[in-house]
């Protein structure tokens, strides 16, 4: 649990957080509250299945209800507070813009257990949980790597937030342990959710000899490009196969059933505390979608063999020696990064080819 | 046989005013029909997307700050369009008024006083003035169409945001995430009812209403407008100068819309975000439509539109209806106040069929 003195100082001095009383009997309300339509593919449809896992684990037990394109700015606040006064026990607030409204609402209804996706700021009733996405990106970098000819990748992100950061190092990290040359370019969309700009970044990337495209953006445009231009292509979020089936390597999938089951579980159960969960590969919370049959056996073992590294902590993706771009040592070799230095990084590796 | 449209010769006035009610009883008897074919009760489904966000104070409250920036921002744009002056870029200036206005409370951090409320809201202003003045500038200077430039500088304020809140303004202790530091207390509007959001901003966008009835209605300015909106040649004529009115509605709608933008950052939001607005601006030009170019309309018609944003939430938790079903019922209402318009102003007739080649 990382609680930083900053983060104690905004939590309620007492907040009642006991077991279900005999006067919330019938089953628990737990509402999710997703930052975009939730369509069949993408962040939020990722947060939906574990909704669907809820129900599925848990049946009569819970009633799950969802709102989905909430705007993160001023809404936000409002749709939480509506969940909140409407019953529900247990929210979840699935993306980082919602941090200081699901703060705000949470001073207000202490009895209520609030859960924050890749947030940073925690109070009694407010527990933040992520994933380790860079380590599903380093696998993913290096089958990529293999799959390539050219040893230039392309990589159409979002917006330069330390979790895209994150992943676009760990990708070119992942490419360069198999080919010390390779390259990564990166091209932004400055949107989660916009198919045209994210296929017209791809366009520029094959230009440019990329021959494999991944992405940190929602939609399925990069993988629907790749299938057009027999183009290989690494998915995110969620498994795009059916829109990649002869090109779409594998995706780096994230999964919350597990994490969601728990906590609304320990929530019944009166056992809930607060506090920050960061699952990677071990905690089953990062997986690579099935591989294209087009990925050789070799580099299915290889991969399979990095990810029982990853899981069992013999392998850091941010283990040094780590240069910058500018080919100046970042990390040493022998050391790691910190949680704390990964959750800040604004910086590139050597080998991506783009700017912050 | 056919049908044929044909104008009518007498106006119509008592339908022209029910038409907007007209649209709504037939988008509500559709919504209710479409409830029923996915299986919901119709009733409880139209309480919950009509009723159930006005049964509490705080609901009420909701819908005044959800239409407070629609209003302030579709007042402006209704203004222009009676001078046929289209501001089709509210968004734009809302994001550059926020950005205004914020910077002034970033400046000052905890060191302000009681000024530093007012002159955030007038940096505000000032901000979106500024963005529209642009299009004046390059409409009247070198006649490029204030459509295109007011559109494009959008994008342009966008881009504008997201660079200082990646940059420059970033919260140092913020991991590094595109956000500014939460502005200090004496930075946000004033709440008007205790333990809810609603805050000063409602009542600027209330006051907006009689004041751009009384300029539009009762003034030399309003009426220069009309003139040159409805008859450019006349106003030439009359000496009325088509710069003057192109600059004041770009100014005027520029400083509300700015206005609109740092109430929204120093009230519900309290900071600097990549995304401080949901398309605002742009939705406020149906809302203009709407309630047909007039301040007392655009009242009616922005709480129409933010009943059914906090409705369409409403659909979802209580009866698990996706967000899709809003869309659609919005689209509805849209359709039924285009066609409702259509037999105001045409009258069908049936044409008996003609031979061909006769």
């Amino acid at each position: 649990m990382l609680l930083s003195r900053r983060t104690l100082l905004l939590a309620p001095p007492a907040a009642g957080l006991a077991a279900r009383t005999a006067a919330a009997a019938g089953p628990m309300k737990v509402g999710f509250v997703y930052v975009s339509p939730i369509g069949d593919a993408g962040w939020s449809f990722q947060h939906e299945l574990g909704r669907r896992a809820v129900d599925a684990a848990l049946g009569s037990a819970v009633k799950t209800v969802y709102v989905e394109n909430v705007e993160e700015g001023a809404d936000a606040e409002r749709v939480i507070r509506k969940l909140a006064s409407d019953g529900n026990e247990l929210i979840f607030a699935t993306s980082f813009g919602y941090m200081n409204p699901t703060l705000k609402v949470a001073q207000q209804f202490p009895k209520i257990r609030f859960e924050h996706a890749t947030g940073y700021k925690r109070a009694a009733n407010v527990a933040t949980y992520s994933a380790r996405f860079y380590e599903g990106r380093y696998v993913a970098g290096m089958i990529a790597a293999r799959m390539s000819k050219t040893g230039i990748m392309g990589d159409v992100a979002a917006f330069p937030i330390p979790e895209v950061v994150q992943g676009i190092n760990a990708f070119t990290l992942g490419a360069r342990s198999v080919n010390p040359k390779a390259q990564v370019k990166v091209v932004w969309t400055s949107s989660w959710f916009d198919p045209g700009k994210e296929r017209a970044a791809a366009d520029v990337l094959i230009a440019q000899g990329a021959d494999v495209i991944t992405h940190h953006t929602d939609s399925t445009a990069i993988a629907q490009v790749g299938e057009e231009k027999g183009v290989f292509t690494v998915a995110y979020n969620s498994d795009m196969a059916k829109y990649g089936p002869k090109t779409c390597l594998t995706a780096v999938t994230h999964v919350w059933g597990d994490y969601y089951v728990g906590r609304v579980k320990a929530a019944m159960a009166g056992t809930w505390t607060s506090g920050d969960t960061w699952g990677g590969f071990k905690d089953g919370m990062v997986k690579l979608a099935p591989y294209n049959a087009a990925v050789p056996d070799a580099v299915r073992q290889e991969a399979a063999a990095k990810i029982a590294q990853i899981a069992d902590g013999s392998l850091k993706p941010f283990q040094g020696p780590i240069m910058d771009q500018s080919g100046k040592p970042k990390v040493a070799a022998g050391a790691a990064m910190s949680d704390k230095e990964i959750a800040e990084m604004k910086w590139f590796v050597e080998g991506v080819q783009g700017k912050i | 046989m056919r049908l044929s449209l044909e104008p009518r010769t007498s106006p119509w006035p008592l339908m022209s005013a029910l038409a907007p009610l007209l649209a709504v009883a037939l988008a509500t008897l559709g919504a209710g029909i479409l409830f029923a074919l996915m299986g919901r009760d119709p009733l409880a489904a139209l309480h919950a997307l009509f009723l159930s966000p006005l049964d509490s104070v705080n609901g009420l409250a909701e819908l005044a700050l959800k239409a407070t920036p629609l209003l302030l921002c579709a007042i402006g744009i209704a203004i222009g369009v009676r001078a046929n002056v289209w501001n089709i870029g509210a968004e734009g200036q809302f994001i550059i008024g926020a950005i205004c206005g914020g910077g002034v409370a970033l400046y000052f951090g905890p060191d302000g006083g009681w000024w530093l409320l007012p002159l955030m809201l007038l940096a505000g202003v000032a901000g979106g003035m500024a963005w529209a003045a642009v299009a004046a500038f390059l409409r009247t200077r070198f006649n490029a169409h204030e459509i295109l430039v007011t559109l494009m500088l959008s994008y342009t304020a966008v881009q504008v945001l997201g660079w200082l809140v990646h940059g420059p303004w970033q919260d140092p202790e913020g991991f590094n995430f595109p956000q500014t530091p939460l502005f200090e207390p004496g930075a946000l509007l004033p709440v008007l009812i205790e333990g809810t959001r609603v805050n000063l901003g409602a009542v600027f966008a209330l006051l907006s209403v009689p004041l751009g009835s009384l300029l539009l209605g009762r003034m030399m300015v309003g009426f220069r407008i009309r003139v040159v909106g409805l008859a450019p040649g006349a106003a030439r004529y009359a000496g009325f100068s088509e710069a003057g009115t192109v600059w004041f509605c770009l100014l005027l709608s520029g400083g509300l819309a700015g206005l609109a933008g740092i109430c929204e950052v120093a009230g519900p939001i309290g900071q600097l975000l990549p995304v401080i607005s949901p398309g605002y601006g742009f939705a406020a030009i149906i809302v203009a439509f709407l309630g047909r170019l007039h301040p007392v309309g655009i009242l009616f018609a922005a709480l129409l539109m933010a009943l059914l944003y906090l409705g369409g939430e409403g659909l979802q938790i209580s009866q698990q209806l996706p967000l899709a079903v809003t869309g659609v019922i919005q689209g509805m209402l849209l359709f039924f106040l285009l066609g409702a318009d259509v037999f105001i102003g045409y009258r069908v007739r049936i044409v008996p069929r003609t031979p061909r080649h006769a």
